[in-house]
């Protein structure tokens, strides 16, 4: 049976690879892929399980990358306390502003979230004294490794890495635990509900839910894991920037959860995978990115509405026959 | 405590830049009306509008009126475009989920914009003023160049306009109807397809002229259109999505916070409009002149 195959865990082993396998450049674009995947599947939460449509999820991405940033810069404190104040500072502001916003329906939602990350940005982009402006923030250091390079360099069998390869192998580390949580998350009553909230919250409501705790719930959650895919990213970019946070990044990992697929849980980290690579092999022949990203973009709402996890579902579902509703729990 | 008349000049240029954001977010504005839809690619529009306006004036001079006829067929130009996107494209999402909606509207900045650096480059374009509006007057020792006082003039009258065309008239009436419920306006015999294409195809028009006209007194970069939609949304969100005096308002509002919050605070003037819109949309979310979405 191809469901019983731990997909994950062995995409994950091979992951672990990269950096012996592959040349340097190759390790940069896979933890690029890496940070984002966790980015996207934060946003899923929100977007395909709770069907709240947030158009200002770089906030917190952006609060997260700022928060490490300065831990590590000014205040000079180690990874391990910088890293999970990404998510915990994150998750504060987005129950703050997860407070107003789950109040809204729909459109208004969709801009008061988008109010929200404008803010956050011009935050960011004029408060020069904390969050170096318009300069951002450049030469975040790396954790230090000196502790994990002497365990490796005692043993030959291991070989020998680089600080950015250590660094890769932490991010993985890290997403996969945050990965694993989020999976726990939406397999838990608590993400049952959330799902149902997507499809009827009348209904949800009809039967003594609170759906607005329950948005909101899911709105703070979305944040922090947000908040540390951040954390990471800003360490991984050697900078922290206020275009982390600025609208059009908001709708970059939209579109990437999208063409994964929203509401199937590893779609989003796939469509960081695809759109990443693809990006990768495009730029090096045209500077117009952007013009095929929304070529592609366009096509996959007008062809591929589910997503690429979508098509490959119905691919499945058309190969193996089994009915819908067994395809759909079993994937 | 500043001077008067830089006070007076801060709040002329904050009239000015109001008038132009009520050009655009009133497409926005209407669209969002009828359709429902934000549409991200209006500040594309908008920017095409600044691109086709310098192009026309490159092909037949400024003199004598011309930089009119270049306006104006910028203008004419961009409703034809959106027209076009709304007859191929758009139409086949109206029945699906509103986020492929936005997206869509997205998908088009992505293109447009890149589109428009094929064609134009990436370095800035400017037109000079048309002559016959090159001078300027003082009053109370600041300085109005005249093209100013026309935009201040030009934004009243198109407001009038728009409001007679949406009040008084046939087309209007079944706009305004189209906005409340389009099933019963279908029903009863209306085309409602064909007025949805000219709803698109007004508000571009309305968005590419206030490209046009900006270009004599910015410079057109790319990149202005991500930054126009969102002082756009700003502006609808405050006077109310769909509401049409409620976007004049809003642009007013919006003109002025943003000159004297340069005046007073200078670095935290763009939060303060952000600020303005988050506030709006948690007391009243539909705007200051909207009405609640039923």
């Amino acid at each position: 049976m191809l469901a019983r195959v731990p997909w994950a865990l062995l995409v994950l082993i091979a992951a672990f690879f990269v950096p012996a396998a592959g040349s340097r450049f190759y390790t940069f674009v896979a933890n690029d892929i890496v940070i984002w995947a966790l980015f996207a599947t934060s946003l899923n939460l929100l977007v395909g399980y709770t069907g709240l449509v947030s158009f200002g999820h770089a906030a917190y991405f952006g609060i997260g990358a700022y928060t490490t940033g300065i831990l590590l810069k000014k205040v000079g404190l180690p990874f391990l306390l910088a890293f999970p104040a990404a998510g915990v500072v994150a998750g504060l502001c987005a129950l703050v502003f997860g407070f107003f916003c789950v109040r809204l329906t729909r459109i208004y939602f969709a801009m008061l979230t988008l109010a929200f990350a404008q803010i956050v940005w011009a935050i960011c982009f004029k408060w020069n004294e904390v969050t170096g402006g318009e300069q951002g923030m450049p030469d975040i250091p790396y954790p230090r490794f000196d502790v994990v390079d002497r365990i490796v360099s005692a043993v030959p069998a291991l070989g020998s890495y680089r600080t950015s390869d250590y660094y890769y192998f932490t991010c993985l580390v890290l997403v996969a635990l945050c990965i694993w949580a989020l999976r726990r998350i939406v397999a838990s009553p608590f993400g049952r509900m959330l799902t149902t909230i997507r499809e009827n919250a009348e209904r949800a409501e009809f039967i003594g839910v609170n759906v607005r705790r329950y948005e909101l719930a899911a709105f703070v959650i979305a944040g922090v894991f947000a908040g540390l895919a951040g954390g990471l990213f800003g360490i991984f970019n050697r900078g922290v920037f206020p275009d982390f946070a600025y609208w059009t990044k908001s709708s970059e990992v939209l579109i990437m959860t999208l063409l994964g697929g929203m509401g199937t849980f590893y779609g989003p980290a796939i469509g960081a995978l695809v759109l990443i690579c693809l990006n990768q092999q495009i730029v090096s022949y045209t500077e117009y990115w952007p013009l095929i990203l929304g070529s592609i973009l366009v096509v996959l709402l007008f062809v591929f509405p589910g997503g690429l996890a979508g098509a490959m579902l119905a691919l499945r579902r058309r190969l193996v026959r089994k009915t819908p509703r067994e395809v759909q729990t079993g994937a | 405590m500043p001077d008067l008349a830089f006070v007076f000049a801060q709040s002329l240029s904050g009239l000015t830049a109001a008038m132009f954001l009520f050009l655009i977010a009133s497409g926005l504005s209407l669209i969002f009306g009828v359709l429902r839809v934000l549409n991200f690619a209006h500040g594309t529009f908008y920017m095409l509008g600044a691109y086709s306006a310098f192009q026309i004036v490159q092909w037949i001079g400024l003199d004598g009126g011309r930089f009119w006829l270049a306006a104006l067929g910028a203008a004419l130009l961009i409703a034809a475009l959106g027209g076009i996107v709304e007859r191929v494209l758009f139409r086949h999402l109206y029945g699906k989920e509103e986020l492929y909606q936005l997206l869509f509207t997205y998908a088009l900045v992505l293109i447009l914009s890149d589109v428009a650096k094929i064609i134009w480059g990436t370095q800035q374009k400017s037109v000079s003023r048309p002559p016959e509006l090159s001078g300027a007057f003082h009053v109370f020792g600041a300085t109005v160049p005249h093209y100013n006082l026309f935009i201040l003039l030009l934004g009243p009258a198109i407001a009038l306009a728009f409001w007679f065309v949406l009040q008084r008239t046939r087309a209007g009436r079944f706009i305004r109807a189209a906005a409340l419920d389009r099933e019963t306006l279908g029903a009863l015999g209306v085309n409602v397809d064909g007025l949805y294409t000219w709803v698109f195809v007004l508000a571009s028009f309305l968005g590419g002229l206030g490209g046009a006209l900006i270009a004599p007194m910015r410079a057109t970069t790319p990149g202005m259109d991500t930054e126009v939609i969102v002082e756009a949304f700003v502006v609808v969100v405050i006077g109310g999505l769909g509401s049409f005096w409620g976007t004049f308002l809003g642009a007013l509002i919006y003109g002025q916070v943003l000159s004297f919050g340069i005046l007073f605070f200078p670095r935290f003037s763009i939060f303060a409009v952000f600020a303005l819109m988050a506030a709006v949309l948690i007391i009243r979310p539909w705007g200051l002149l909207g009405r609640p979405l039923r």
